[in-house]
């Protein structure tokens, strides 16, 4: 089987690949947002705590 | 109580604690992730690649691998958003509530995806994006379910107040669960009937199901992994003044 003949998906790609794309996208932000959520609370709590001293 | 081992027990009580959970976690995170990767690759690999195109559905039918354990998961974690919810109820088990929560934006996510990629499946095998059949409406309610468990939570400041008004709504949504699951059976659709969680054998080629099951444990572990992910930010900003989060701030330094 070619690359060009995966991509199609016997004519369906547009569909099959736009489900794992958006598929994707959904639970790679899943992980994103609270790593980041963590890092920012980090930043604001030393923020403070410099404020304090 | 007395039949439960007492290292289970100990291990269910040191779990309660957040730091004990926050410490924990961070140790078994890396193996839950090459898990993850693991059971994705080979899922993927076996979904996408080997396994036959469907002799009726043609390549367009690979979407079950992530169609099917996406509204598998839209059920289980909904499910356990309830049961913890109701712990958090009863016995006032901080980090149960707080797994809860964290349950519901990542709930949400697995049933927009089971309706997305049925959408997109529907389109050229059904020949419409959308029905307003048993299935696809229940499916959508569960959405707006988790959707106002996000917003009840969101909209009640102190934190929890608002795990008790999220679990009592949690546990109402819960009639909805069997719904879903058996609408295909009691309600004539356009929406296929299930191929493998029956009690007969399951009407799905072993080259098709492995990969599908290999996505169906993958998707288990991304739960874990994103709700571990969101447990412990939750838990920093609710004890955000305990000493033990304390120490950990002055370790960023």
């Amino acid at each position: 089987m070619s690359l060009d003949e995966f991509l199609s998906m016997g004519g369906y790609g547009f569909y099959v690949w736009t489900s794992y794309g958006v598929t994707f996208c959904v639970l790679l932000a899943n992980i994103i947002i609270p790593v980041l959520q963590r890092k920012q609370f980090f930043v604001k709590a030393l923020k403070k705590q410099r404020q304090s001293l | 109580m007395f039949l439960i081992p007492k290292a289970v027990v100990r291990f269910y009580h040191r779990m309660a604690s957040p730091p004990h959970f926050y410490a924990f976690t961070d140790k078994v995170m890396p193996w839950l992730i090459i898990i993850f990767v693991l059971l994705t690759g080979f899922g993927l690999y076996g979904g996408l690649y080997l396994a036959p195109a469907d002799y009726q559905q043609g390549d367009s039918y690979r979407i079950i691998y992530i169609h099917v354990p996406s509204a598998w998961m839209s059920l289980f974690i909904y499910m356990v958003m309830a049961i913890t919810g109701a712990i958090g109820l009863v016995w006032r088990i901080k980090l149960a509530e707080i797994v809860a929560i964290s349950s519901a934006p990542i709930g949400a996510s697995f049933t927009f995806i089971a309706l997305f990629t049925g959408s997109l499946w529907g389109k050229p095998m059904w020949g419409t994006w959308w029905v307003w059949d048993a299935r696809l409406t229940s499916e959508l309610i569960l959405l707006f379910l988790y959707l106002g468990v996000i917003g009840l939570y969101g909209a009640i400041d102190d934190k929890r107040v608002a795990s008790k008004a999220v679990a009592i709504l949690a546990l109402v949504g819960v009639v909805n669960i069997p719904i879903i699951h058996y609408s295909v059976e009691w309600w004539n659709t356009l929406h296929q009937g299930p191929t493998v969680t029956k009690m007969d054998k399951p009407s799905i080629h072993v080259s098709m199901l492995i990969p599908l099951l290999l996505m169906a444990l993958s998707f288990k572990f991304y739960y874990l992994i994103a709700l571990i992910q969101r447990v412990r930010v939750e838990l920093l900003q609710r004890e955000r003044n305990a000493q033990w989060v304390k120490a950990k701030v002055l370790e960023m330094r």
